[in-house]
């Protein structure tokens, strides 16, 4: 390693010519963070039973996974952009701590075991080991991948791996894979599940990347104009169209709107980043919503696979017009959050076990409903930090595969947050997707912490010293058939 | 590539933007209707994590709680119990149902119960900092365990055919609610069940029984009242000045109101007041129907009326506990029209009136008030159920006090009344109701309804001692046929003396 990767203190860095690394800004943010975290521990301690007990134990522990992380940021991307890590290190945080709150709570019905004041239990300390897991896979990936556009070497490998992930649950026996009426499962006997599309979005989205910097000139080459719109040539459509289909797929066998509206919305945003043609926007919303509408109306008139997106768009339209069955999950979703209203009913005072699934789909509604329409703005405005830092990573990436890479994922981890935020709050039809982050689950976990190590190193790239050196110490990769032009 | 970079950032903007706006809306604009929607359990579940204050009555100097809260290990952490007597006391403490509405005091000081009342304010307050739970208030009824009981029982057990009857007692000086009992009753214990399903399967059950055990008949119901009407007649004709007590006035073995109309009213018995003429208190002493029915159309209806109005008949807005939508309020009493189609009086009408029959229609709570209203003097005080209001630590934040409602006759008139009532009970319809050593006073009534059931049984009287009043008491048996008054007359007997040895300990 040469010194100018050392993590040098960001003060000293400062003063010399070189650009400051933020580490200790990140350090001090991350800090910042944990204190938020352990304060609504003691909160939701307090809000169940009455005494703060050992509150602080599960904030400890997570502050020394993170500060682990931050050290691994520092040696491995030291320019990597100091909000992202302490931004998603508050939501995993709280995330975990509102599982420990579940956990305390005596009233949650469908949970097997009530681990009452059991420090190391329950699914507080399970996401917490998922939560290490993921840090891990985080400092892996880091470690791996010490330059962003190596990946693009394995693109095919990669998206083929993607595809197949994508696909196994479609194909799978339902008892192997369907839980909850959504097939995106893989069920290793009763006790352990994946759920492999969280991971093959990384894995797609970086041949998405590979595969459009390669066509953009041929995918921007103007045909035909209607309307003072450029429309592409009919075989350029292909790989659109056939993405569509694949989503289509998916919406179909694995009856899931959302991973379907997930990857059409990563694939059509990178391709307009990568050919800065609105045409294709249009024509993929208009593909998606095309197709959306057809299925919903398939659903009405043949049901079948159709039936349960059907089902749901019925639910989202009249959520109360059968309360206590089909549209209980959202009924008492809405219920809780009006009940919470502004300023929520405080830590630990709310009602989760009213809400199916709080502690994964519906995490957002049962934290709702504590910690009131304030909390959950802040909320909101975290994601979209971490979210709007990676797009500025994108912009300040000097390579195209960089910027499709770091754009598509900042863009999808936002989608991923509208779609089930939306589907929890009534705006948008519910889907079962998990709240980065926030839900319990180890694939989400560690899938989202993959992505977020991913952005680190392009942003570590795009705020490294042109002409420093990459961490791997090699000189910039080229690939064939990759325009590596600086961009501005 | 940066320049669609920059506008995805817009993108994912506007799309925050739109979460931004329904999170308003929904927790915001539509939050406090979804907070009442009837789909949510939660402020319910809120409800049901703080201790519900006790309901109590009066035993001697003790207060007996006949409703309370006790943990339990389910969902909804206290359960709602009602272990004295509760069949006794539920048209009064009503019940608190997980689900649906709940009724008598348990709605009518529903605030206070659950301690999101104003007044405990400070104990929540408190709670705050000290940690302690906070629990709601305590409501000490009026009620007199003895009396209530003792009210109750002989309803169940009255020895006619009534199957149906109430009770009222009440401190004629204060207003304030001795015992209020009505049959048939219920158990509130099965309506707030936590397992709802069986809690409105029995509320169903009682709501549809045909003998509605549901109906407070004390309060609830009217019925005509017999000669028990006789007083509020007598009341009018003292308060005229013409009539002393021992005033004759025109009786006989019938009258008959528009000659040759083919009505005429009968007395009880013949033996009852055959002479043309009889003073005043013989006749309420005797029940003569003749009397009365003759005295009534000569004072006319118009005078009738207003005095009964003066006594708090047609009044729809007396209350017993609680304000507002909440409140235990008593159906009001009725004259009826006694109006020919001419607009003028109907003799007919007016003298069937007079003795309590045709529209007339009393509830036993009018009917204590009644003689309440002569015991004290004229004066009539508003009824009450609630005497304190404490908070969790058992001090006070509030003591009802006792008020003047309305004087519908003068102290003079009351006395006259007091006298004639006092000489039924000494040698006329009402002596069951002697208790020696203490100034009885009453009247009894039989009041004719349909022709295949029996005869309402009544009595409306008091208790004095030394001029002051002890105890007013109204007994209503519905259909108890023959012997029906004098059964009543028997229950307020008891009921009465229960009350002077209540009072002799306090």
């Amino acid at each position: 390693m040469t010194a100018s990767t050392t993590s040098s203190p960001a003060p000293a860095a400062a003063a010399g010519p070189r650009a400051p690394t933020r580490r200790n800004a990140e350090l001090a943010l991350l800090l910042f963070a944990m204190g938020v975290v352990t304060v609504y521990a003691a909160a939701v301690e307090y809000g169940v039973n009455h005494h703060l007990g050992r509150f602080w134990l599960l904030p400890l522990l997570l502050t020394l996974v993170f500060l682990a992380m931050h050290l691994a940021v520092r040696f491995l991307a030291p320019y990597a952009d100091p909000a992202i890590v302490p931004a998603v290190a508050l939501l995993n945080g709280l995330g975990v701590v509102f599982l420990r709150r579940i956990d305390l709570d005596p009233k949650m019905p469908d949970l097997d075991y009530h681990p009452n004041l059991v420090d190391f239990g329950g699914i507080a300390f399970k996401q917490l080991i998922w939560t290490v897991a993921a840090v891990i896979v985080a400092t892996v990936a880091l470690v791996v991948v010490r330059d962003h556009r190596t990946l693009s070497r394995y693109a095919y490998t990669l998206g083929f791996t993607g595809l197949v992930l994508m696909m196994i649950p479609a194909i799978l026996p339902a008892s192997l894979s369907e839980v909850n009426g959504a097939k995106l499962w893989i069920r290793f006997g009763g006790f352990f599940q994946i759920q492999p599309g969280e991971f093959a979005k990384i894995l797609v989205l970086s041949f998405f990347a590979y595969y459009l910097v390669r066509k953009r000139e041929v995918l921007s080459l103007a045909s035909r104009r209607v309307l003072g719109v450029d429309f592409p040539r009919g075989r350029d459509l292909g790989p659109v169209l056939m993405v569509w289909g694949v989503s289509l797929l998916v919406l179909v066998f694995e009856k899931d709107l959302g991973t379907s509206l997930l990857y059409f919305g990563m694939f059509v945003v990178t391709l307009y980043i990568a050919t800065e043609r609105v045409s294709w926007l249009i024509i993929g919303l208009l593909l998606f919503f095309g197709g959306a509408f057809a299925a919903y109306l398939l659903g009405a008139a043949v049901g079948g696979p159709f039936a349960n997106f059907y089902g749901r768009v019925g639910v989202w339209l009249h959520p109360f017009d059968d309360p206590n069955r089909s549209g209980y999950q959202l009924v008492q979703s809405l219920l809780g959050l009006g009940t919470g209203g502004l300023f929520g009913s405080g830590p630990g005072a709310g009602f989760p076990d009213q809400v199916p699934a709080v502690y994964n789909d519906f995490i957002f509604a049962g934290l709702g409903e504590e910690i009131g329409l304030f909390g959950l703005t802040a909320l909101l405005m975290v994601y979209l930090v971490i979210a709007e830092r990676g797009l500025r990573a994108a912009i300040a990436v000097r390579d195209s595969f960089g910027k499709l890479m770091a754009g598509g994922l900042a863009f999808t981890l936002a989608l991923q947050v509208f779609v089930i935020v939306g589907g929890v709050t009534k705006l948008i039809p519910l889907t079962g997707q998990t709240t980065p982050f926030l839900s319990a689950g180890g694939s989400s976990l560690m899938a989202n912490w993959l992505l977020i190590a991913l952005l680190l190193r392009v942003s570590d790239a795009s705020r490294r010293p042109a002409g420093g050196v990459t961490a791997s110490g090699a000189a910039p990769v080229k690939l064939a058939g990759l325009a590596t032009e600086v961009m501005r | 590539m940066n320049a669609p970079l920059r506008r995805v950032g817009v993108v994912v903007l506007v799309l925050f933007g739109l979460l931004f706006v329904n999170l308003n809306w929904v927790q915001g604009y539509l939050a406090s209707s979804y907070r009442n929607n009837e789909h949510n359990g939660r402020v319910q579940l809120t409800e049901y994590q703080r201790q519900r204050g006790t309901i109590a009555v009066v035993n001697g100097r003790d207060q007996v709680p006949v409703a309370k809260s006790v943990e339990t290990s389910d969902q909804l952490k206290y359960l709602r119990q009602y272990p004295v007597d509760p069949n006794a006391y539920a048209s009064i403490v009503g019940y608190k149902p997980v689900n649906g509405v709940a009724t008598g005091i348990e709605r009518a000081e529903d605030d206070f119960l659950s301690g999101t009342s104003d007044a405990l304010f400070s104990e929540r307050l408190r709670a705050m900092f000290t940690g302690q739970k906070t629990t709601g208030g305590n409501v000490l009824l009026t009620i007199d365990q003895k009396v209530q009981e003792i009210a109750y029982n002989d309803l169940l057990h009255n020895g006619t055919d009534a199957k149906n009857g109430a009770v009222v007692a009440l401190d004629p000086a204060t207003g304030a609610i001795l015992a209020m009992a009505t049959t048939p009753s219920y158990d509130p214990n099965q309506i707030v069940s936590h397992n709802t399903t069986a809690a409105q399967k029995a509320f169903d059950a009682l709501n549809k029984d045909k003998a509605k055990p549901l109906l407070n008949r004390a309060t609830q119901d009217a019925y005509p009242p017999g000669s028990t009407m006789k007083v509020i007649i007598s009341a009018t004709a003292l308060t005229e000045g013409d009539y002393t007590p021992q005033t004759p006035i025109p009786a006989g073995p019938s009258y008959t109101p528009i000659a040759g109309g083919g009505f005429s009213i009968h007395n009880a018995h013949p033996s009852i007041c055959p002479d043309p003429q009889i003073t005043l208190i013989e006749a309420l002493t005797q029940s003569c129907n003749t009397g009365f029915a003759q005295l009534g159309v000569k004072l006319g209806a118009d005078k009738v009326k207003a005095m009964a109005q003066a006594f708090g008949f047609e009044d729809a807005g007396l209350t017993l506990a609680g304000d507002g939508d909440r409140k235990m309020g008593v159906v009001p009493s009725h004259t009826g029209s006694m109006t020919g189609q001419n607009g003028q009086d109907d003799p007919n009408a007016v003298a069937q009136s007079s003795i309590g029959q045709l529209n007339v229609q009393v509830t036993p709570m009018q009917g204590a008030l009644i003689a309440a209203t002569v015991a004290n003097g004229g004066r009539q005080m508003r009824p009450y159920l609630v005497d304190k209001l404490q908070a969790p630590d058992l001090t006070t934040t509030d003591q009802t006090q006792p008020k003047v409602l309305r004087t519908p006759i003068s102290g003079t008139v009351a006395g006259g009344l007091q006298q004639m009532m006092e000489s039924v009970v000494d040698h006329g319809t009402g002596t069951k109701a002697k208790i020696p050593g203490y100034q009885v006073g009453g009247k009894t009534g039989t009041a004719q309804n349909s022709e295949d059931d029996g005869d309402h049984g009544w009595f409306i009287g008091f208790v004095m001692k030394d001029g002051q009043p002890i105890c007013a008491v109204a007994v209503f048996l519905q259909n108890a046929g023959s012997g029906g008054s004098s059964k009543a007359t028997q229950i307020a007997h008891d009921v009465m003396q229960a009350a002077i040895q209540e009072r002799g300990q306090k």
